[in-house]
């Protein structure tokens, strides 16, 4: 399975190339490869059909835990398929849409690797490896959602699902690693055995609700839905592959992964049952309130996935049953649908419904594909849709509340079916629409292929589907032993009862629809208020805020970025001196003061008063004088304690120094005092501090001394090994040698500065 | 000896930033000056105080004899002083070319300056 995604991430990679080479005939071997890993893919089903899941281990870090493992069990099969085979179909369909474009290769790039990392991130059995997959198909969501690169709408529509499924990411992060921390183990597999000592440790709750932020965030649940309606600035071909058949199931696909370790606690099924339920009704409303056909497509998913979740929520086996049927048929059904759309703006250059009239006439294909879809979404029976509407029903019987859920949305379905699938293409209008004469086979035979899918999955529901869904079942209720049974025609039951009423209510919402779309007007106000806005406001605060910190953080005075560093410095000095408090050992201090010899003395008072002058004086030439003595004194200090050669440098370096200044002084600036008398005090204080947290840390360095074995050993060898007698000599000629040639490279590079800053003349055409 | 050094590298510490806290060019230097001294001998004295002994190995042995002051810290020392001479000269003299350009001693004023053109 590794060689699968390699191959997927080389394909992607040479994909602009192969544009360029073939032209439009690059779709030929970016449709192949998707075939190619459905193949792949396939070659596994028997193996998981009896059971066994396939696992392939390659390590990566594994210091860290971070592996490449791979596990296809019955649940990241059918995704696998699913996400291969819609693949290839997209990848056909965007050869017509984007025929022509000229950067057809890197939309096959952004593609290919989307699908890649998609299909890592179902397979990935590691959560490292799944967050890096996770992570993926953000970022390509956001390339290809900002295909359009030259209209704004989409470059803030793909930031906009970029910060919101990247912060959600972020979130998941964290949850996945403290789940592995209460379970001890950094495998989905090792965290489904584990399970007791999850549910128990402390860490479940606030793990549980991260993981359920990343995956909110990915699969569009209220209130986190706002970014997936204006993904729709992505080209048709992304809308429908990843907008609405796969990448927002990623978080179905987690949830359902983590179900068996996780379910259990009310607050895993109450989350779940809220936000999907609120997500659903929420979705089902705002979609009838749209015109444009994506938009409604759009909410009508936004309003699946919230089903989805509550049937997670509910966690029974009806319900994950349930779940799984109805994911399928939706993916079926929705991607057509949207692949349709994408035809309809390619042939009449409009999406708004109030312009689409008629259309069967000239789109026969896509109006058959549209039609199957829209049954399979009504749930019309032998529709792979109708028995996922039927499960869902009965999973959720016994709750009158979630009963109402499915119904509304079972509704609200019902009558975009009706648009979908009857007013655009065979509704007598009293306009005509423009179509463009030329049908394109490219345009209508992927929907058809899709549409016809759903027809025949839901005819064959006993015999084809069941065993893999079954697997998946199997998978997501951790029950080896469980039987999914499926078929289309269940007798006089209640839940038939409630199809046939979910069928005729739909159908006087439909009939309904021109009346409340005149008094839906009323509801505009409430739409400034939504997630939408609020996150505008918040990032147009964000920017703000950032923007006037910087400009108070960063005032451009010298002294106010030297204060922040001694601020935090001595700040962290003191957090760190105060939560380890060693002490100083003073009675030690005192008996070394006895030590203290008079000359040592006499240089101390030297440079402590020179310092005491130096802060009074107005005038440059006796502060130079002074620098140069406190500079001597220091020169003593080396002389004292062994350091000859430090204090013959030092000397020198002090000398130059007063001779530099000198010379220069009659071009330096005057001594005035500039500050005022507040800051002054500000200064002192923040000094004073600093001056003091040195010498205790000087103090404490002194306490605790660590033996040094460098001493020893060049003691040792400076003279057997290198032939010198003064050990600092030889370190810096010899053992240290490239460093002293960089040190002198130093004073080159300043030798030269002062030079052409000398030399530097502004009258004669020099710049300053 | 070893208590009261740490005393007066602090002091020292401090008159250096005080100096370097101002807007006066003139003053900055000085203080960028006793800041490099400072810690040149915060260096010194943290690597270990050794009376007399220098970190020389006498004529008549090949090995050194303790006690002698540790070389490390000095070799450390000897590149920090020479690398801290190059940062003053330059900085003396751009302080002098910044002085003749724009005539003003005043770290604030030269931003205003800035901003203006």
């Amino acid at each position: 399975m590794l060689y699968a995604i390699l191959f997927g991430l080389l394909m992607a990679a040479v994909a602009p190339l192969l544009h360029r080479l073939l032209g439009r005939w690059v779709a030929v071997p970016m449709v192949l490869a998707p075939l190619l890993l459905l193949g792949l893919y396939f070659s596994f089903m028997p193996e998981v059909l009896q059971g066994h899941a396939v696992v392939q281990r390659h390590t990566w870090v594994p210091e860290l835990d971070i592996n490449l493992q791979f596990r296809l069990d019955g649940l990241s099969l059918l995704f696998a398929l699913l996400i291969s085979f819609f693949g290839a179909l997209v990848m056909f369909y965007a050869s017509g849409y984007l025929e022509g474009d000229p950067l057809l290769g890197r939309f096959y790039l952004f593609l290919t690797l989307f699908m890649t990392s998609m299909l890592g991130l179902v397979t990935s059995d590691n959560i490292f490896g799944l967050f890096v997959f996770w992570e993926l198909t953000s970022i390509s969501s956001y390339l290809l959602i900002g295909y359009k690169q030259a209209e704004k709408e989409a470059r803030v529509a793909a930031w906009q699902a970029l910060l919101v499924t990247g912060l959600g990411g972020l979130a998941l992060m964290a949850g996945l690693i403290l789940l592995s921390v209460a379970g001890d183990s950094y495998t989905f597999s090792g965290l489904l055995e584990r399970r007791p000592e999850v549910l128990e440790h402390p860490f479940y709750l606030p793990a549980v609700v991260l993981v359920l932020l990343g995956c909110f965030t990915k699969s569009a649940q209220f209130p986190f839905h706002f970014w997936l309606p204006n993904a729709m600035a992505a080209p048709t071909p992304v809308s429908a592959y990843l907008h609405s058949a796969t990448m927002v199931k990623a978080g179905i696909y987690l949830l359902a992964r983590l179900s068996p370790v996780l379910s259990g606690p009310d607050v895993w099924h109450v989350s779940l049952m809220t936000a999907g339920g609120i997500t659903a009704v929420l979705g089902a409303v705002l979609a009838l309130q749209h015109t444009d056909l994506k938009a409604i497509l759009a909410y009508t998913t936004i309003s699946a996935l919230g089903l989805l979740v509550t049937m997670l929520g509910i966690g029974t086996d009806e319900a994950m049953k349930a779940m799984l049927v109805f994911l399928l048929a939706h993916a079926l059904y929705k991607g057509t649908l949207f692949l349709v759309a994408g035809g309809i703006d390619h042939r009449t250059g409009t999406r708004d419904l109030n312009r689409l009239f008629s259309l069967g006439k000239h789109m026969r294909y896509s109006g058959t594909a549209a039609t199957l879809a829209a049954l399979s979404m009504a749930g019309v029976i032998p529709f792979l849709g109708f028995v996922g509407k039927e499960l869902l029903y009965e999973a959720s019987l016994e709750n009158y509340l979630l009963l109402g859920i499915c119904l509304v949305t079972g509704v609200a379905f019902v009558a975009v079916a009706l648009i979908m699938g009857y007013r655009i293409f065979w509704h007598k209008g009293e306009e005509k629409t423009q179509v463009h004469p030329h049908a394109h086979f490219r345009l209508y035979f992927p929907p058809l292929v899709l549409a016809f899918g759903g027809l025949l999955l839901g005819l064959l529901v006993n015999s084809q589907a069941l065993p893999l869904l079954q697997q998946g079942v199997r998978t997501i209720t951790a029950d080896p032993s469980l039987e999914l049974k499926l078929s289309l025609w269940h007798g006089f039951t209640p839940v038939l009862g409630l199809s046939i009423l979910t069928l005729l209510l739909g159908l006087a919402l439909y009939l309904a629809l021109p009346w409340l779309g005149q008094r839906a007007a009323v509801l505009q106000p409430l739409y400034r208020v939504g997630p939408d806005a609020a996150y505008h406001k918040l990032f147009e605060l964000f920017l703000h805020g950032s923007k006037s910190f910087i400009l108070w953080l960063q005032d451009g005075h010298l002294r106010s970025y030297v204060m922040y560093i001694m601020f935090f410095f001595c700040g962290l000095l003191l957090f760190i001196l105060w939560r380890d408090t060693p002490g100083i050992d003073f009675n030690d201090r005192i008996y070394q003061l006895q030590e203290v010899r008079l000359y040592e003395l006499v240089v101390l008072f030297l440079v402590i008063s020179a310092l005491v002058y130096l802060l009074g004086t107005r005038s440059r030439l006796t502060s130079i004088v002074v620098m140069g003595l406190i500079g001597y004194s220091s020169a003593l200090f080396y002389i004292l304690f062994g350091a000859p050669d430090v204090a013959a440098t030092q000397f020198l370096i002090e000398t130059l120094t007063v001779v530099i200044f000198v010379l220069l002084l009659h071009k330096l600036p005057a001594f005035i005092y500039l500050s005022h008398q507040f800051m002054k005090y500000k200064f002192i204080a923040i000094s004073v501090v600093f001056g003091a947290l040195m010498t205790y840390v000087m103090l404490l360095v002194q306490q605790q001394a660590i033996p040094s074995q460098l001493k020893e050993y060049y003691g040792k060898v400076s003279y057997l090994e290198a032939h010198g007698r003064n050990i600092v000599n030889v370190i810096l000629v010899d053992f240290r040698g490239l460093d002293t040639l960089g040190e002198i490279t130093v004073l080159a590079v300043a030798a030269l500065g002062i030079f052409s800053l000398l030399r530097l003349n502004p009258e004669k055409g020099g710049k300053p | 000896m070893e208590t009261l050094l740490p005393l007066m590298v602090g002091t020292l510490f401090a008159a250096g930033l005080y100096f370097i806290l101002h807007r006066h060019l003139f003053k900055v230097i000085l203080g960028l000056i006793l800041f490099g001294l400072a810690t040149n001998l915060f260096l010194f004295v943290i690597g270990g105080l050794t009376r007399g002994g220098s970190a020389i190995i006498n004529e008549e042995q090949t090995v050194a004899v303790e006690p002698y002051a540790d070389p490390v810290p000095q070799a450390l020392l000897l590149t920090a002083i020479v690398i801290g001479f190059g940062i003053q000269a330059f900085s003396i003299v751009l302080i002098r070319r910044v002085y003749m350009t724009f005539k003003s001693n005043n770290l604030d004023e030269l931003q205003k300056e800035n901003e203006a053109q």
